[in-house]
């Protein structure tokens, strides 16, 4: 079944419809497509987790969980609102705090229950061109102000240590989001709850 | 009604990192559920975590995990779809996690002056506790060894900076040295977090302190 996705599995990395093969895993229950975005984003994760601090065992263990995961959890991924990297990354750190520092996060109220909407192609195309334009602009940053964003993200610094000036262009990809929310509040029939 | 103190963007960021002691997490996450514009920030410093993992480089999976993790997903159950976790009272989704239930389920205990507060179970890192604050009555005079965060569930609260209501987050610091007072109407609650125990300079004596867990 590859409705709207023809492109999903072109040769190029680089251009490979990340979104669309987690989209047919969640529709789908797609093991091949599972299998791809594995062989990508797994060892990506295990390194991310030893540059971490985890041992090579534990990070190979995780790095499955992680993508257990991925699969548990695909019907919650919404490519309006961040692209697949974005979605594994935030489930790799959330594994990272439970398993080095035995912690938990609290999670906000989570909005996207109720019937999934169909994705619309033209969103998920900006967010994952605007998350593109994201990574470039971290890989042009100057050394040290690159490395101190990824030691941020590597769980090396603590909250105090932190410096929120990342010189990164968030402005537009933030207004994205924050449009799909929007478009999200306004199919839930609803603002956040003040009151 | 409009927010108009937010989260910083170093606490958004230290949120997305995964830095964040689960006290102060749960103050974040409490706050994003009433408001879409540090939502929208904090997925935005996600995306940054994306681009990071992404140029993490690759570590070999060792040769049976594809096999192992398909082995695995056979038998997973679907995660449930999320349940409406839209809170029906005056307590954000991730805090009604925390306390079993809205306002009914808190178990206050008594600090004096008529405040109440209720310590949440977090790692120890750090410390939540849900302030409950008479009308009209002021919180003991207190500085801070650390950082507080302070949002604002019901009623509203007023100190020598500004004015803080529903939704509104108080960022504190060691240099800030204030007097809370809820404002009259109603009673003002709100769920404080603390790296460090506060000084309470005024109704409690010091001595008291460990007692209380403050
Ligand atoms: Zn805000």
């Amino acid at each position: 079944m590859l409705r709207r996705k023809k492109d999903g599995l072109v040769s190029s990395e680089d251009e490979t419809d990340w979104a669309a093969l987690l989209l047919r895993v969640r529709d789908h229950q797609d093991r091949a497509a599972f299998a791809v975005l594995f062989r990508h984003f797994a060892p990506r994760v295990k390194a991310f987790l030893m540059k971490s601090g985890a041992g090579a065992s534990l990070a190979e263990e995780c790095a499955q969980d992680v993508m257990a995961v991925l699969w548990q959890k695909a019907h919650l991924f919404d490519p309006a609102r961040a692209s697949v990297a974005t979605w594994v990354y935030t489930i790799a750190r959330n594994r990272r705090i439970n398993a080095l520092r035995r912690a938990r996060r609290a999670e906000p109220e989570e909005l996207d229950w109720g019937p999934a909407p169909e994705p619309d192609q033209a969103e998920a195309l900006e967010t994952r061109q605007e998350t593109e334009r994201l990574g470039r602009a971290l890989a042009a940053l100057p050394t040290p102000q690159r490395t101190l964003i990824e030691r941020a993200f590597y769980g090396e610094l603590s909250h105090s240590e932190i410096a929120a000036e990342t010189g990164l262009p968030l402005g537009t990809i933030k207004s994205r989001i924050r449009l799909a929310l929007d478009k999200l509040r306004h199919r839930m029939g609803e603002g956040p709850k003040r009151t | 009604m409009t927010i108009r103190h937010h989260l910083s963007d170093q606490l958004l960021m230290a949120y997305a990192a995964g830095q964040l002691p689960e006290a102060f997490s749960l103050v974040v996450a409490a706050h994003l559920s009433l408001c879409d514009d540090c939502r929208a920030q904090a997925d935005s410093f996600d995306a940054v975590g994306g681009a990071v993992l992404e140029e993490a480089g690759e570590i070999a999976m060792g040769e049976d995990a594809l096999a192992r993790t398909l082995a695995r997903i056979e038998w997973l159950p679907r995660a449930a779809a999320p349940k409406p976790r839209r809170a029906a009272g005056i307590f954000p989704a991730p805090l009604v996690d925390y306390v079993g239930g809205d306002l009914p389920a808190v178990r206050w205990r008594r600090v004096g002056g008529g405040v109440r507060q209720a310590i949440l179970p977090t790692d120890r890192d750090a410390t939540a506790r849900l302030l409950y604050i008479p009308a009209g009555t002021a919180v003991p005079d207190h500085g801070h060894r650390g950082l507080e965060l302070t949002l604002v569930l019901q009623g509203a609260f007023a100190d020598e900076t500004d004015r803080f209501s529903r939704g509104d987050v108080e960022i504190a610091d060691e240099a800030l040295e204030h007097t809370p007072v809820a404002l009259a109407g109603q009673d003002c609650i709100c769920l404080a977090a603390t790296d460090a125990p506060l000084r309470f300079r005024g109704l409690i004596p010091r001595l008291a302190q460990p007692l209380f867990r403050i």
